[in-house]
């Protein structure tokens, strides 16, 4: 049985409170659109529902603590359909098995979780670390990027923290939204139509007129600190593999 | 504009051979102004030598007093010279770090004048990116030997982790290269500051909003292969280091040849022990996070770390006795000693076996190095085999190098 969804959290959740309620412990989350719906198989779409998926996040809550209960989240941004089913199979039996099964790393289905939980966390680490901010000439900094995973809503608090004093936006050219900090808030934003149309008719935005100097002091410092000797490109490209190399200054 | 390009290009070339590019272990928030430091460290990009960029690392100047002849910036050395302003290395500290290009600042420096006067010129740039641009990003800051105690507690004010550079292993390799130079000039520095945060500690159980001091702790780096110390000597130097002074690093730096003129030391053109340096790290880890004591590892009859194999390997192949180990039975301690087998891995282990007995398929999806481990540890399906294993075949197996391509027994369907 096919659960379709639309791609919210909320809905990933009432994705579970429908198979307990429905019981069908055998469905399958996906998104309306996705492919891998099966034709011959039975679907239902789930309806989401604010208080139906609180009930399940607080039950998840009770049995996991409010820390551990957001590894589900993280998961469920992978946007991977394996460790969607996973992770909601996971859901389902810590209610019914209790919250132990988390530690089952024997089980197709944790290993599964967890794997995916360390690789959504190295691509948030690495998007902490691979953002470039531009400085535009009306002070706004701001980044173009493109995660495998949809992991900006894991890293707004990291970057609103540390560069609390000025106004910057993270955009992530793979899914077409970006967060903005006006340094009180960090808030979402998506383009209007409009403003697709003027991106891809060619907008260029002004820079700071340092920022190109700054630019290329980087590049600079990026060849000067490289040991020759030591040569190691293997190394290099396991740590900054290339499909990141796109919106990195030093590899331009 | 132009001359700071040049100024960068030389500055950071000195300052590449300090290894150490850490920016983890800090705690320090973002209290109004700009920056905070991650407790894990960021490594914002990797040159191509595969070394992690984390810092901007550079020197104030190259120009120096000293005369060490394994360091690019000694003073008879025909190099260009150059020394950056306070304001310059302000402006760059502060810029690249909005635009997250580097995690902080690593600051060093070839020894101008006198210590003093060097570490108040150092104190001077970290004391204004901390109270003029409120910056609170990391700071790596070198402590200079010889510089008086007022002036390197002032700055363990406002650096997250200062360093002083052992250099050579041994106060022997030391004066064969550097007779300016002694181990007792990096010992007395390192343990005034370690006195100084360890007494900060014990105050900060009186006052509530305790000052940060070098929260990061200390660390220290030798040059590796540039003279003739053994592994075991090495490790017993860091050994001691790591237990005298409470050290959170000891960098091992494979060195680089900077000049034929001195005929003790290795000649331009001779690769640097890229090898042996990743070797000394290993078993620098096996002895901070694996449980395991100097002597298993390195000890006379054995004192040099094999070059073909990682430590931990090379200590099982040795000590077939403890071997196999039962997976689903050993404590965490036996098992995190298998070769093959991380922290991670050992713990889901533990973790995972009080749901039934664990087999081949899932031990692999744990993300152990199976073709390694398997030959030291005994599963749920394991075949049983009489006798102990032979080291030497187990040894043979692990070093022949993998077959390539072998996808013989994929099955094609079309």
């Amino acid at each position: 049985m096919s659960y379709l969804f639309d791609g919210t959290y909320a809905g990933f959740l009432c994705c579970v409170f429908d198979s307990f309620a429905r019981k069908e412990p055998e469905a399958i989350p996906l998104l309306s659109g996705d492919q891998s719906a099966d034709l011959f198989k039975a679907q239902r779409t789930v309806i989401t529902d604010v208080e139906s998926a609180k009930r399940v996040q607080k039950g998840l809550e009770k049995h996991l603590g409010a820390v551990a209960v957001r590894d589900f989240y993280r998961v469920f941004l992978s946007e991977d359909r394996k460790a969607w089913l996973a992770a909601f199979r996971v859901i389902s039996r810590v209610f019914t098995a209790g919250p132990d099964i988390l530690q089952n790393f024997g089980d197709d289905d944790v290993i599964c979780f967890s794997l995916t939980l360390k690789k959504v966390h190295r691509e948030r680490h690495r998007m902490k670390a691979f953002i470039r901010f531009q400085k535009s000439s009306d002070g706004l900094f701001f980044s173009i990027v493109e995660p495998d995973f949809d992991v900006l809503p894991l890293i707004a608090d990291f970057f609103r923290e540390r560069y609390a004093d000025q106004p910057w936006l993270i955009w992530d050219n793979k899914r077409k939204y970006g967060l903005l900090y006006d340094q009180i808030t960090v808030s979402p934003v998506q383009l209007s139509p409009e403003e697709k149309m003027a991106l891809t008719t060619g907008v260029t935005l002004t820079l700071d007129e340092r920022d190109e100097h700054f630019q290329h002091l980087w590049k600079q410092y990026f060849q000067s600190t490289n040991i020759e000797a030591r040569r190691n490109m293997k190394l290099h490209l396991r740590h900054v593999p290339k499909r990141y190399w796109k919106y990195l200054p030093e590899k331009q | 504009m132009e001359r700071i390009e040049e100024k960068l290009k030389i500055l950071a070339d000195a300052a590449k051979y300090d290894v150490s590019c850490s920016s983890s272990g800090s705690k320090r928030k973002n209290t109004g102004g700009i920056g905070d430091a991650s407790a894990s460290g960021i490594c914002h990009t990797y040159t191509e030598d595969g070394r992690c960029v984390s810092l901007l690392k550079i020197l104030l100047t190259n120009h120096c007093i000293y005369d060490c002849a394994f360091c690019v910036s000694r003073r008879s050395n025909d190099v260009k010279r150059a020394a950056f302003t306070v304001e310059e290395v302000v402006d760059l500290t502060m810029n690249f770090y909005r635009r997250n290009y580097i995690e902080g600042l690593f600051l060093s420096s070839g020894i101008f004048k006198n210590a003093d006067y060097t570490m108040e010129r150092l104190l001077r740039i970290v004391k204004k990116l901390r109270t003029e641009e409120r910056y609170n990003g990391y700071i790596h800051l070198k402590t200079i030997p010889g510089a008086s105690e007022e002036l390197i507690r002032e700055a363990g004010m406002y650096a997250d982790r200062m360093s002083i550079n052992l250099e050579l292993p041994t106060e022997a390799g030391l004066k064969m290269v550097a007779p300016e130079k002694d181990h007792d000039s990096v010992r007395k520095p390192l343990a005034f500051v370690e006195s100084q945060i360890r007494e900060l500690r014990s105050e900060s159980k009186l006052i509530k909003h305790k000052p940060l001091f070098v929260p990061a702790g200390q660390s220290t780096q030798m040059v590796i292969g540039a003279t003739p110390e053994t592994d075991l000597e090495i490790m017993n130097v860091a050994k001691t280091f790591y237990r005298d002074y409470n050290l959170k690093r000891v960098y091992y730096s494979a060195y680089v040849p900077v000049t034929n003129l001195n005929p003790l030391l290795p000649q331009i053109g001779s690769a640097p022990p890229l090898v042996r340096e990743n070797r000394l790290y290993q078993t620098d880890w096996l002895l901070r996070f694996y449980g395991f004591e100097l002597e298993e590892i390195l000890n006379p009859g054995h004192s040099q770390l094999d070059l073909d194999m990682d430590p931990k390997l090379s200590w099982a192949l040795r000590n077939p006795q403890y071997f196999p180990v039962d997976v689903n039975t050993a404590d965490y301690p036996a098992i995190l000693r298998i070769p093959g087998i991380g922290r991670q891995s050992a713990m889901k282990i533990v973790q995972a076996r009080k749901f039934g007995r664990l087999h081949e398929y899932q031990l692999r999806k744990m993300g152990i190095a199976w073709n390694r481990a398997h030959h030291f540890l005994v599963c749920a399906d394991s075949p049983i085999i009489l006798g102990t294993p032979s080291m030497i075949s187990v040894k043979a197996a692990i070093l022949q190098k993998p077959v390539l391509s072998k996808k013989a027994n994929q099955l094609s369907l079309f």
